[in-house]
């Protein structure tokens, strides 16, 4: 039974990861029709805001180490901690959470150039290209961070306080046995937060009205005199915080590296097609939906049954969905099709 | 009688006689061993005043740091070749054969290639390198996959592959290869080191669950420390294939927190490698009690490029390591210096077997007196040389694995600067690591490609 739960906290917690990136690209594609492959880059400039921010927390006063003489090998102490004594060490183990204050601002200015800068001369354009341009503005972006921050993994730590893990079994009634990290509570908790917030956004907002309408109906909506064009951008920047927030609170679970985007976005894509293209509620139930499928495949006594069913499950019921409801669990007629 | 009834022309005594005199002076080369061959080996350099090596390294993907300090290394190794820089290894090694002025008099020099660890791009990068830049030999190292693949292809091609890191046993076991060396350690024998440490450290009566990368290298670490640990007495809870690259671990963890088990081992390398034991150490596996005994991580294969990705984590979790820049042998520090004053910080494990790799090939050729596969390899089978880092190593003529100290290390509690990740805890002898070559099966293949 603990080994269930565990595996459904799993699930849930990779789900929220999947629906957090498949959201933002589902915003952008009901939006703009922008298929972007960019946004798996987008959540992890996200991730490395807060490397970034731990670099600048982290500069330090270096004491050289004298046993070694072939080369400059220092001790390092972060000025902060020498300046503040433990003020300073609180801000460096809080930096995570820091990071989410400065990820809000810098993801929406990513969003909005990329959107400005590039994406809006593909509008008109096939999907093929619109998907050509994108991926190919992953790999520059990649690209430039790893020339920045090297291509190994970087941790960056959960505060202290939040490190250990939290004794759910006890909360339930359930005994000591089923205990899960704080940290991946918290994601999976402002995960449905940050879900909430958008949907919140779109649903009981005059704003989120229009452009939910822009979504539905574009052309009616521009001919009553509103600029849906520069909502829609600033859905895309919306889009990007999302996902940017996401690679946030995701670096203590996964130590970020250039590529950790890519390894996303496939999986998002296919949340996305199983949600159904355009469909919000969609991309967040197939997101969490697969994380947990994903999680049961990997247990021993199912990996005994069908071997390597831990690596082929997602793809498996996205085939069988889509088999049986082409346009995917929320998906709209029209969208997508010609 | 029809001969003695023959005419003998003048011509026809010419003719045999210069037909008896070209076989005298073909045949002390005909009817020595590979003579002719020795004429006729791919990329021969002939009367070049240079040749080339290939430098087949992982330059992108998750390997490229590691890939970046390899070629670092193998700059290095061209350059004392050439006789320049400090010399480096070429102080201490011993014996030597090189003069530093190049191998055989002819200047080194070299083309890189990306593997993208990947198997199939490292056969076209290295097949790139045979046939239009005319390589000599060619090395590069980072994945054991890719290492057996780029071997396979040295003896299709006939030109020597000088492994990099690869650790699988199947490197120098069942793919072993007439045209493939291999200088790093291997599984087995971070097996056979690291099973004292353990049974001193841990005790006889341990529970082990096993989480391996799903691929040649982890399938034959999981074997050889599952093979070592219940020699000394250990149970196996539970031995659990993970995807290369799977990022998020935890669904394979979760099962590990109530499966019995006091000791998590960790086949993975690399990413893998952070990531799995940054996650079990999130789900509180370091602070957890089991079976009246503190529950243990071990990481059988230990970098300290990777080391630094996984931050706290590693602290007092056991390992090994082929070579670490710690070291105090006259070997070591020669390399460290070299390596140190040249890019401003120690090489790792990596650069250190791509080094010597380098070094070995080209002291054989010199050697050898010739370029020919052949001789080459002759020269390396049962070479015993000293000083390069490792005190006294053999490349064992049977299998062409390298036999030499091996490092039992824990991630360090107390650094003392950002490059000490790692310490010693033991420096195990070669007698202790050796085993017989018959084990893993496997045949050489013929000298003659």
């Amino acid at each position: 039974m603990d080994a269930i739960l565990l595996q459904v906290l799993n699930g849930l917690d990779k789900g929220g990861a999947y629906a957090l990136i498949a959201l933002g690209l589902t915003l952008v594609f009901g939006t703009l029709g922008v298929v972007n492959f960019a946004h798996g880059a987008v959540f992890m400039i996200g991730a490395f805001c807060a490397v970034t921010l731990q670099k600048v927390l982290t500069i330090s006063m270096k004491v050289r180490d004298k046993s070694v003489t072939f080369f400059e090998a220092y001790k390092e102490t972060p000025y902060l901690e020498v300046w503040f004594g433990e003020w300073g060490t609180m801000m460096i183990d809080y930096v995570v959470i820091l990071s989410i204050l400065l990820a809000i601002p810098v993801m929406l200015l990513v969003g909005l150039v990329m959107e400005r800068g590039l994406i809006r001369f593909f509008y008109k354009r096939p999907h093929a290209e619109q998907i050509l341009v994108t991926f190919g503005l992953a790999i520059v972006l990649q690209e430039i961070i790893k020339s920045f921050f090297g291509a190994n993994p970087i941790p960056v730590a959960a505060p202290e306080i939040v490190s250990g893990s939290a004794n759910v079994g006890a909360w339930f009634g359930l005994g000591d046995a089923l205990v899960y990290p704080w940290w991946r509570l918290i994601y999976l908790a402002s995960s449905l937060i940050v879900i909430g917030l958008v949907f919140s956004f779109l649903q009981f907002t005059t704003y989120g009205m229009v452009v939910r309408a822009g979504m539905e109906d574009r052309e009616t909506v521009g001919l009553l005199g509103i600029n849906i064009q520069k909502r829609f951008t600033i859905v895309f920047g919306m889009a990007a915080v999302v996902a940017g927030l996401a690679g946030v609170m995701y670096t203590p679970i996964l130590p970020p590296d250039y590529h950790m985007g890519m390894d996303f976005l496939v999986l998002s894509f296919v949340v996305v097609v199983v949600g159904g293209m355009g469909s919000l509620p969609g991309a967040v139930a197939a997101g969490f939906l697969l994380g947990i499928l994903q999680s049961f495949a990997s247990m021993n006594e199912v990996k005994q049954i069908i071997p390597g069913i831990d690596q082929i499950i997602i793809y498996l019921v996205a085939v069988i969905i889509l088999l049986v409801r082409p346009r995917g669990l929320m998906g709209r007629k029209g969208v997508m099709e010609t | 009688m029809t001969i003695l009834d023959k005419k003998w022309s003048r011509r026809t005594v010419l003719k045999g006689g210069s037909a008896l005199a070209g076989a005298a002076v073909v045949a002390p080369t005909v009817f020595v061993r590979d003579g002719w061959a020795a004429k006729n080996f791919r990329n021969n350099p002939g009367n070049a005043s240079s040749v080339k090596f290939g430098f087949n390294v992982p330059q992108t993907g998750a390997y490229a740091d590691e890939g970046a300090d390899e070629l670092r290394a193998y700059k290095l190794a061209v350059k004392h070749i050439n006789g320049e820089g400090d010399g480096g290894l070429m102080n201490t090694m011993k014996p030597l054969s090189l003069k530093g002025n190049g191998i055989l008099g002819k200047k080194v020099e070299y083309v890189t290639g990306d593997t993208q660890t990947k198997s199939d791009a490292a056969r076209a990068s290295a097949k790139r390198m045979i046939e239009k830049d005319g390589v000599i030999m060619y090395s590069g190292g980072s994945s054991s996959g890719v290492a057996i693949a780029q071997q396979s292809l040295a003896q299709e091609m006939g030109v020597v592959f000088m492994n990099g890191l690869t650790h699988s046993n199947d490197t120098t076991g069942k793919d072993k290869r007439r045209y493939g060396f291999r200088h790093f350690f291997n599984a087995y024998m971070s097996g056979a080191a690291l099973g004292p440490v353990l049974e001193k450290q841990m005790g006889k009566e341990r529970k082990a669950y096993h989480l391996t990368a799903d691929y040649t290298w982890g399938w034959t670490q999981e074997e050889s420390i599952k093979n070592t640990t219940e020699g000394l007495g250990w149970q196996t809870v539970n031995r659990v294939k993970t995807p290369l690259g799977a990022g998020d671990f935890s669904q394979y963890i979760t099962p590990v927190l109530n499966s019995g088990a006091d000791v998590l081992i960790l086949n993975h390398y690399g990413k893998d490698m952070i990531n799995s034991l940054t996650q079990a150490v999130q789900f509180g596996l370091r602070d957890k009690q089991v079976n009246g005994k503190n529950f243990e991580i071990i990481v059988p294969l230990y970098s300290r490029l990777m080391a630094q990705g996984a931050g706290k984590n590693i602290k007092g979790i056991y390992g090994t390591t082929n070579w670490n820049w710690s070291l105090k042998d006259a070997g070591s520090q020669a390399f460290v210096k070299s390596f140190g004053a040249e890019y401003g910080f120690p090489p790792s494990q990596a650069a250190h077997t791509c080094y010597v790799q380098a070094l070995l090939y080209a002291n054989a050729c010199e050697m050898a007196g010739t370029f020919a596969p052949p001789d080459v390899i002759r020269a390396l089978e049962g070479f015993k040389f000293d000083g390069m880092g490792n005190g006294p190593t053999e490349y064992r003529a049977a299998d062409h694995q390298c036999f030499k100290k091996v490092l039992v290390v824990k991630g360090n509690e107390n650094p003392t600067s950002q490059f000490d990740l790692l310490e010693v805890v033991q420096e195990v002898p070669r007698s202790q690591v050796e085993y017989d070559p018959s084990i893993f099966g496997g045949e050489l293949g013929p000298y003659e490609a």
